[in-house]
């Protein structure tokens, strides 16, 4: 007998600005819908162990899908023209394009690194339509630590130093195994990817003036930071939490910027407590 | 600590490899101590201890003893576990020649990073 996993991956036909992009997702389990969106410059392999925890797809449908220029989503045609750039305005039709081409009814969207900056958007802009969001290692701003201009040159290779530069923001206990498989994603992106994801990530998502207005009556938030996240610090999503009034926040222990994928069994016993609450809040 | 390099890093064939085209000399600083390490082909040829006067290197990097104490820890504490995190807080400075860090940067982390494994084996000093 062949040893097939729960996970099924699909192709998805849609059309974002006037351009049309062939989506891959992947996806398991049956009820309320949770669309994972992967950190800058990977894709949705991150939430591998989430689509394969019955646990959870017990009562989530788990989605995850590959932005377009990331993982198995092309990029469009032409590409080899232009100079890859996410904007605040793009990130969250593509999202949002996604959910309804899927028919999702209220998902829940839960987002890591950028994926946690721009849940905050969709809560402000599309809450009603969300059934709740979930941000990790998520803040309205956080302080750059390095220059850009390093990630897309000839002189040095991208996926060597993507990965390099993120291998220390885990937290030091996650197993080996998983932190490579976790930098593995960052090796694999394509030349400029990462940079341009982050265009959105530092230039055009400073939300510091634009969070206070989200409304959790609405659409509630949650926000879960690793101890060991010194890129989106926990004092960072500690501050952002104060100005979302109904918001909750959780601090994890023994973990960094990458919590699903760095040490699923450490995210588990922080990310189950808040679907169990959200699916109870539904019922 | 610094001193235990060659053998920690000539030792470990992964960290040798990922620097095989590193051949440079690079300084570390641990509080007012001052080393030179010497790279040939990722091996560590040699470690000295300073001081020096207006000698070449490319890449210096620099902390107190007490932050290379926690950054040196098998699970250091939040902050401390990667050169970069101590960059951001203030804690290190990092200087020099970013290309050849930057073409390199897995190598020379696990470089710096290679005396944790004495807090493995409990040999710490």
């Amino acid at each position: 007998m062949p040893e097939f996993e729960p996970i099924i991956g699909r192709y998805l036909r849609i059309s974002v600005q006037g351009i049309p992009y062939r989506i891959y997702f992947e996806e398991a389990g049956s009820g309320i819908p949770l669309v994972c969106l992967h950190t800058a410059g990977s894709d949705g392999r991150q939430y591998r162990h989430l689509l394969t925890d019955s646990e959870i797809t017990k009562s989530y449908r788990v989605l995850a899908f590959d932005l377009p220029w990331h993982g198995k989503s092309n990029p469009p045609a032409g590409f080899q023209d232009r100079e890859y750039r996410l904007s605040t305005q793009l990130y969250t039709d593509t999202i949002m394009t996604f959910c309804r081409a899927m028919e999702l009814r209220k998902p829940v969207v839960m987002g890591g690194s950028m994926g946690g900056r721009i849940v905050l958007e969709l809560a402000l802009r599309h809450g009603d339509e969300l059934g709740a969001v979930i941000g990790l290692e998520a803040a309205d701003y956080q302080q750059p630590w390095y220059d850009t201009i390093w990630l897309h040159r000839p002189d040095v290779h991208g996926g060597e130093v993507c990965a390099a530069l993120n291998s220390g923001n885990m937290a030091p206990h996650s197993p080996n195994e998983s932190r490579w498989e976790t930098l593995w994603g960052y090796m694999q992106s394509g030349p400029g990817i990462f940079k341009g994801d982050l265009y959105f990530y530092r230039v055009d998502s400073d939300f510091r003036d634009r969070v206070a207005g989200i409304d959790t009556s609405r659409c509630p938030v949650y926000l879960l930071t690793g101890e060991y996240d010194f890129s989106c610090t926990p004092e960072d999503t500690l501050r952002t939490g104060k100005k979302i009034p109904g918001s909750r926040v959780v601090i994890m222990e023994r973990l960094g910027h990458f919590p699903m994928s760095e040490n699923p069994a450490q995210f588990r016993k922080y990310i189950l407590p808040v679907l169990d609450e959200i699916a109870g809040k539904k019922k | 600590m610094v001193e235990k390099l060659a053998e920690l890093v000539n030792g470990n064939p992964s960290v040798v490899f990922r620097g095989r085209l590193v051949t440079t000399e690079v300084q570390i600083l641990v509080g007012k101590d001052e080393y030179r390490i010497k790279i040939e082909e990722g091996r560590i040829a040699g470690v000295e201890e300073g001081p020096f006067l207006m000698r070449p290197c490319s890449i210096t990097v620099r902390a107190s003893a007490e932050a290379w104490g926690k950054f040196w820890q098998l699970y250091p504490p939040p902050g401390y576990q990667d050169i970069f995190a101590m960059t951001k807080k203030g804690e290190a400075e990092v200087s020099g020649d970013f290309r050849l860090l930057m073409q390199n940067l897995r190598y020379f982390k696990e470089l710096l990073e290679a005396p944790r494994k004495l807090a493995k084996e409990g040999r710490h000093a």
